[in-house]
Formats: C-alpha cells, sequence, structure tokens
C-alpha cells in the first residue's frame, strides 16, 4: 500500500487500506516517541505551516511537536478572523505562505470546506487541523489508533459518540473512520443535537441515533465524549447545563451499568461536571490522556505520508 | 430592410405552429410565414436543419445596474441575453439604489435606452429599498414604466403590507413576484438543510423556509381574488401547494430555474461556490417534482434567476460567497438537455414556458412569431452540442453552475427587432 494522496482532508475521502496505513505507520512512530532522542530526520530541510483561524492549543502544539519530532521546521501562524473583517482572502493567504516555499500547510478553519478550497488552490500539502462542523481527521485518527492499541482491533466494536453530534467535526470524522474500519457508531444526544441524515453518513448500517445514553452504553465497547460548548449562539436555547449532565453526563454511576473495561475518550479539553464526572475523566477506563500521546504519533505519521506522496509526485 | 430567414423549422407555441417556413422581416416586424418566399432582400439567413423560436423572454434576471456594475452592466447582461437566444428580460429591482422610486426608475430607463442590446423590461419593488416596511406607491412606479412588482431576494414579511400591495397591484392590473423565504426559518443557512448539509458541516435552509411562505402568499391571493406569481420554485412541497391553488382556481402563476430541475444538493459535496444560491438546490425527489410540474404545466414558466456574483464573492469560503449563480446564457441549452432531450417536454412545449409564458404573465406582446409581432427570434441548431466555459462566458461575472458541462443546442443567431446578432460557440 502506498500513500498517494497530496492533501488530508477528511476521513470521508479515505479508502479503509488509507485509514490502515495511517494506523501502521503512526505505531513506528510512536516507538520513536520513546527513545531516548525523540526525533528522527524524515521531514528534514522541510517547513510546516499551522495556519490556525481558531484559538486552538492542544491541535496546534501536538502537530507542532510532531513536525519537530520529523526534523521539520515549524511556523505557526494565527489569524484573527471575524466575519466583519475584510482581509486577504483566504486563497491569498494560502498562496503567500507557498511562495515562502512551506511545504506543508496545517490548516484549522471555522468555516467547513476552507482545506479543501486550499488544497484546490494550492500545489503544497494541506492537511485538515479541523474545519467548522466537517471533519477533524487527525482527532478521529487518534481516537482509533488508541481504540485499536486498547482492544486489538476496530472491526465489530461498538462506539458511541455522545454530545453536540450536530456542531461536531470529531463526531463526523469518527463516523466515517470507524464505520470504514468495520466498527458500528452510535450518536447520542437530545434531538436537536442530532443533524438531519446524520444515521446515513459513513460506511452502509453503521451509524445507529439514540437520545438514551443509558440504552446506547449497554454493550458499548467504547464511548467518547464530546466537549459541550454551551456559550456557542447554537446551544443558547438548550436546556441547563445540569439537566444536560443529568440526562447525558458520563458518570461512575452510569459506566457500572456498562461494559466493565469500556474505554473512555475525550477529544479535550474537557469540561468536568458539564459532559463527564470527575471521577471518570481521571478513572480507570479514562484514555484522555494517552490519546493526547498517541496524537502526536498519528500527526507525525500523517504529515510524514502528505510529505511522501509530494515527493513521489515531484519524481 | 428587410430579413429573410429560410427553410427552418418554425415553432411558435402561440400558433400552435411547427412546419418547415420562410419567415420575412420588415422593419423590425414579421410580415410574412410562407414556404419558398422569392424575394431579394438585404439579408438572407440559410436556416435548413435549424429551429426558428420566439426568442425567450426571462422574467427574472438581475442586470446589477445601478449599483453593482462590477457584477453586470445593462451592456454585458444583455449581450448574455442574446448569446443565450433571450431577446426580453425583467430586471429584477434589488439594484443599488432599488428600483422604489420614479427618479430611480427614470434613471434607468435612460440607461436602458443608452446601452441595451435587448429589451429590457422593469420590475419596481414593493417596498421602499425593499426593506418591507413602507410601500413604494404602485401606480406612480407603474406609470413610469415598471411592468410589475417584486421585493426579490427577499419576501414581505409584513401580511397586511403585501395584502395591500396585491390590492393594489390588482387595480392597476400589474403582476406582483414573490419571493418565497421566511428569513427566521432558513435560519443563516447556506444549503438544503440534509443529509448533505449534515456531511458538510453546513448550516441548512430548511424546506419549511420556502414552502411555508408559498403558501401564506397563495392565501392572501385567494382572499382578494388577485393574481400572484411565485419566483424560482425548488421544492416538491412548493409544487403541490401551486398545483392544488390552480385547481381551485386561485390565480397563481409560478416559475422555476433551470438549477432546480437540473442538479441536486449532491453539486455542493466538493463546497463549489457556483451551487450556492437561494433557494438552495434541494434533492433527487425535488427534481423529479418539478420536472413533472414542468410537463403538466403546473410550473408556468422557466426563468433563468441570472444572478452575477464576482470572483471576490465566490472564490472564498463556502459560508461567506455570495448566493446566486448566472444563467442567461445557459437557460436554453440546459432546458433543451434536460427536458427535450429527455422526453420531458417537446421544443414546443418548452418555447411555451420560456417565451409565451412569461410574456403573458408579464403582460407584454411577445413571446410569439405572429405576422405583425415584434421580430424577435432566435434561429438555434437543435442537434449541436457545446461545452460551457468560463472563456466564452458573455456575462461580466462566470459564477456559472455549469461549467465543464456539455449542452445540447446551440444559439447561432438572436434577432431583436429585425437586428441580427450571429454568435459562434466553441463546441
Amino acid at each position: 500500500m502506498l500513500w498517494t494522496k497530496k492533501d488530508l482532508l477528511g476521513l470521508e475521502y479515505l479508502s479503509k487500506e488509507e485509514i490502515e496505513l495511517i494506523l501502521e505507520t503512526a505505531e513506528s512512530f510512536k516507538e520513536v516517541t520513546t527513545r531516548e532522542i525523540k526525533k528522527v530526520p524524515a521531514l528534514r530541510g522541510k517547513t510546516v505551516v499551522n495556519l490556525f483561524y481558531e484559538p486552538s492549543t492542544r491541535t496546534r502544539i501536538s502537530f507542532e511537536v510532531a513536525a519537530k519530532r520529523l526534523s521539520a521546521d515549524v511556523i505557526n501562524i494565527a489569524v484573527e478572523t471575524s466575519s466583519v473583517r475584510k482581509g486577504e482572502t483566504l486563497i491569498d493567504t494560502g498562496k503567500n505562505i507557498q511562495a515562502l516555499k512551506a511545504d506543508i500547510l496545517v490548516v484549522r478553519h471555522n468555516c467547513s470546506g476552507a482545506p479543501a478550497l486550499l488544497a484546490r488552490s494550492l500545489a503544497i500539502n494541506v492537511v485538515n487541523a479541523g474545519d467548522g462542523w466537517h471533519e477533524h481527521p487527525t482527532q478521529a485518527l487518534l481516537d482509533i489508533f488508541t481504540l485499536r492499541e486498547k482492544l486489538g482491533r476496530i472491526e465489530g466494536l461498538r462506539v458511541v459518540i455522545v454530545g453536540d453530534i450536530a456542531h461536531s467535526r470529531v463526531c463526523r470524522s469518527n463516523i466515517w473512520g470507524l464505520s470504514k474500519l468495520g466498527a458500528k457508531v452510535t450518536v447520542c444526544a437530545p434531538t436537536m443535537l442530532i443533524p438531519p441524515g446524520i444515521e446515513e453518513m459513513g460506511a452502509a448500517n453503521c451509524c445507529a441515533v439514540s437520545c438514551d445514553i443509558d440504552e446506547a452504553l449497554k454493550d458499548a465497547d467504547a464511548v467518547n465524549v464530546l466537549r459541550m460548548q454551551f456559550e456557542r449562539d447554537e446551544l443558547t436555547a438548550f436546556p441547563q447545563q445540569l439537566e444536560y449532565f443529568k440526562n447525558y453526563g458520563i458518570t461512575e454511576e452510569r459506566l457500572k451499568r456498562a461494559k466493565k473495561n469500556i474505554i473512555v475518550m475525550h477529544p479535550g479539553p474537557i469540561n468536568r461536571g458539564i459532559e463527564i464526572a470527575s471521577e471518570v475523566a481521571d478513572g480507570a477506563n479514562s484514555v484522555i490522556l494517552e490519546q493526547v500521546t498517541n496524537g502526536i504519533a498519528v500527526r507525525m505519521a500523517v504529515l510524514f505520508l502528505v510529505a511522501q506522496a509530494q515527493d513521489k509526485n515531484a519524481q | 430592410m428587410k430579413l429573410l430567414i429560410k427553410n427552418s423549422r418554425v415553432i411558435d407555441p402561440a400558433n400552435n405552429r411547427d412546419e418547415i417556413l420562410d419567415i420575412l422581416v420588415e422593419d423590425g416586424k414579421i410580415t410574412k410565414l410562407a414556404k419558398d418566399i422569392d424575394l431579394s432582400v438585404q439579408e438572407t439567413i440559410e436556416a435548413a436543419g435549424k429551429i426558428a423560436l420566439p426568442a425567450l423572454v426571462d422574467m427574472h434576471v438581475h442586470l446589477r445596474e445601478p449599483g453593482r456594475e462590477d457584477k453586470e452592466t445593462i451592456e454585458s447582461g444583455t449581450l448574455a441575453a442574446l448569446k443565450g437566444g433571450v431577446a426580453s428580460v425583467l430586471a429584477m429591482p434589488n439594484t443599488d439604489p432599488a428600483m422604489d422610486s420614479v427618479e430611480n426608475i427614470r434613471m434607468l430607463k435612460e440607461r436602458i435606452k443608452n446601452s441595451s442590446y435587448a429589451h429590457v423590461y422593469i420590475c419596481g419593488s414593493i417596498t421602499k429599498g425593499r426593506c418591507g416596511e413602507e410601500s413604494t406607491g404602485i401606480a406612480k412606479l407603474k406609470n413610469e414604466g415598471a411592468i410589475a412588482i417584486s421585493d426579490d431576494g427577499a419576501s414581505v414579511d409584513n401580511e397586511e403590507l403585501l395584502l395591500k400591495a396585491l390590492l393594489e397591484a390588482k387595480e392597476y392590473k400589474l403582476p406582483v413576484i414573490c419571493h418565497c423565504e421566511d428569513k427566521k426559518l432558513s435560519n443563516r443557512g447556506v444549503m438544503n438543510l440534509g443529509i448533505i448539509s449534515t456531511r458538510l458541516g453546513l448550516r441548512g435552509i430548511s424546506r419549511e423556509s420556502e414552502y411555508k411562505r408559498v403558501e401564506r402568499d397563495v392565501l392572501l391571493a385567494e382572499r382578494i381574488s388577485s393574481p400572484i406569481h411565485i419566483t424560482h420554485l425548488s421544492c416538491k412541497e412548493s409544487v403541490e401547494i401551486i398545483a392544488r391553488a390552480k385547481k381551485k382556481t386561485i390565480m397563481v402563476t409560478c416559475d422555476t430555474a433551470p438549477h432546480y430541475f437540473s442538479l441536486t444538493e449532491e453539486a455542493l459535496l466538493d463546497y463549489d461556490t457556483n451551487m450556492k444560491m437561494t433557494p438552495p438546490l434541494r434533492t433527487k425527489d425535488d427534481v423529479t417534482a418539478i420536472r413533472q410540474a414542468l410537463k403538466d404545466g403546473t410550473i408556468d414558466a422557466i426563468a433563468s434567476d441570472h444572478a452575477p456574483q464576482t470572483v471576490n464573492e465566490k472564490e472564498i469560503e463556502f459560508e461567506r460567497a455570495e448566493f446566486g449563480v448566472i444563467g442567461l446564457e445557459t437557460l436554453l441549452s440546459v432546458s433543451i438537455t434536460e427536458l427535450v432531450e429527455t422526453g420531458i417536454l417537446s421544443f414546443s412545449e418548452l418555447i411555451k414556458r420560456a417565451a409565451l409564458n412569461p410574456a403573458r404573465i408579464l403582460k407584454i406582446n411577445k413571446g410569439t412569431l405572429s405576422i405583425g409581432a415584434d421580430a424577435d427570434i432566435a434561429i438555434i441548431d437543435p442537434h449541436k452540442q457545446w461545452t460551457v466555459r468560463k472563456e466564452e462566458i458573455v456575462s461580466r461575472s462566470k459564477n456559472s453552475s455549469f461549467l465543464g458541462r456539455q449542452l445540447k443546442g446551440v444559439v447561432e443567431y438572436t434577432i431583436v427587432n429585425g437586428i441580427c446578432r450571429r454568435f459562434s460557440h466553441s463546441l
């Protein structure tokens, strides 16, 4: 299996084999991160630009660490955005970065489809670090990597994703990735946070919808708890936070009724007491910090593979 | 000045005509239709194998002048119309300033006189500044030359205000054109609400935002027995409401645009902003319903909703891009490709919907090839194909949903008032 794609825009656009290749590549890079000298020269002489139109700490740092461990030079650009601000267009910004001879552009944007627009307009690699409500492929890849590491497989697993499904790019990427690898996904949220047609997403008949978290958790192998952002416009009409925690929050009480070894994941940053109880976040089932560590290996794999495809295309 | 069109298949639904004839044009009028007219004239067009049809009447066009001449001008827009076989357009009033006063309409008339290649009719606005708050005064707009009124781009939210406008328009026999959208329900959406908006992570526009407003407007028209025209129908429910209204003999007419019978929301899967318009592209079921409604006559007319937008407003993030697509140059060919070639409409039925019916709705003396009619004629080669290419678009803006598409039916000549213009397409 050879990687040929210039860009990573989403898991929707990858085959099962391509996802597996990223996971396998990430495994060998994970080994690198355990060495005394945690660095390989794979991207020496290359420049990775992190272009972030949305505030993000962990994803940006994770990409930065990943790029540095591959010996690439890293430049971080944080762009202040507001819909009224009339500045340089996205394509112009991208072309300028390309003209500075950057090799890989990692982009986080509040507009769905922004990385696709850049990928179409630029010859350099574009990696989606999260776009609007659309996809966050490296987050889903690290979730899947962590699950696979813990449970030895993805095929046949039952994974529950709970939270603000409607506005979650993490959820969408997970549905594509998990279902392509043969897992069954149940998305769980109050009805108003379930977008239309979500059950038709992913591979055929792999996604189900539930409004009852206890029912959904019954035979689940893992639960991915999404961050609830009550401050966003779309949730202003939403019932009280406490009400949400009562009905959907992941608590010890709830986990007692689930499989004993259920894996608890969260893309972070976590809101303790809002979507997840502290005891669970810090408990034996939680792999939240391992996800962060694995994120580096996964992002190393992605940067490495897209750069390699570019070099091959150039030849 | 005499012009003779030889041996074309003349299709004129107004006169139930479909036969091979010669057409004689004298001083801008059609003066004779017969076989083998043998006359010495200044200009002869040999049109064997071609179709001569009444040039199209496009009742929904944004010429953008005055105010946004960077997108389109009367000159560039009417030239684009001719290239598409369209000789008459209704210019929508969402210009800057809006067509809400006698002075503004007078200024527009002056500009049309100076720079138009086709017949441009003026649509006045229902409310001042199209803000939905204060009536413009329909009588005086009509006296100045407006032939219809509309707040296009917006629906008049205030029912009392719309009712008053309908009553006044009825008295002055002026068509009222309604853009049906409840902006509270469309909720800042950028595409059809459904599985594809979920996949793309884009905010959706519900079907209710359209059809609930269609329902309201039709009921208002019924209440005061006044005619009403609903523009750019896009969804199945709207079609059903219109079909029921027509059965009850409510005086409702409606149109749709070529993209609504040829494209679905799936065209947005790669965030192509040339597929972004209001109402949005809907589902396969909706396309089927629109096609069926065109066939059975529930939908009376086809109009382009030609909405030019600059590159700067389109080649940006999808959510931030402007709504709207151009359509004058592809109106006829897309209709031939999607409706005639597929057997949904005959040529004659298509011409009825794209020329005769819009002329009747607007009460203008166009859309026919009757003796004595203005010589507005399109001559097309129905067998030839052409490809829509950005470089060849005449409109000042290039935001077509059909870029790269191969279409059937090439407009070779468009004649306006007996003056002939020839077009070449690269095939």
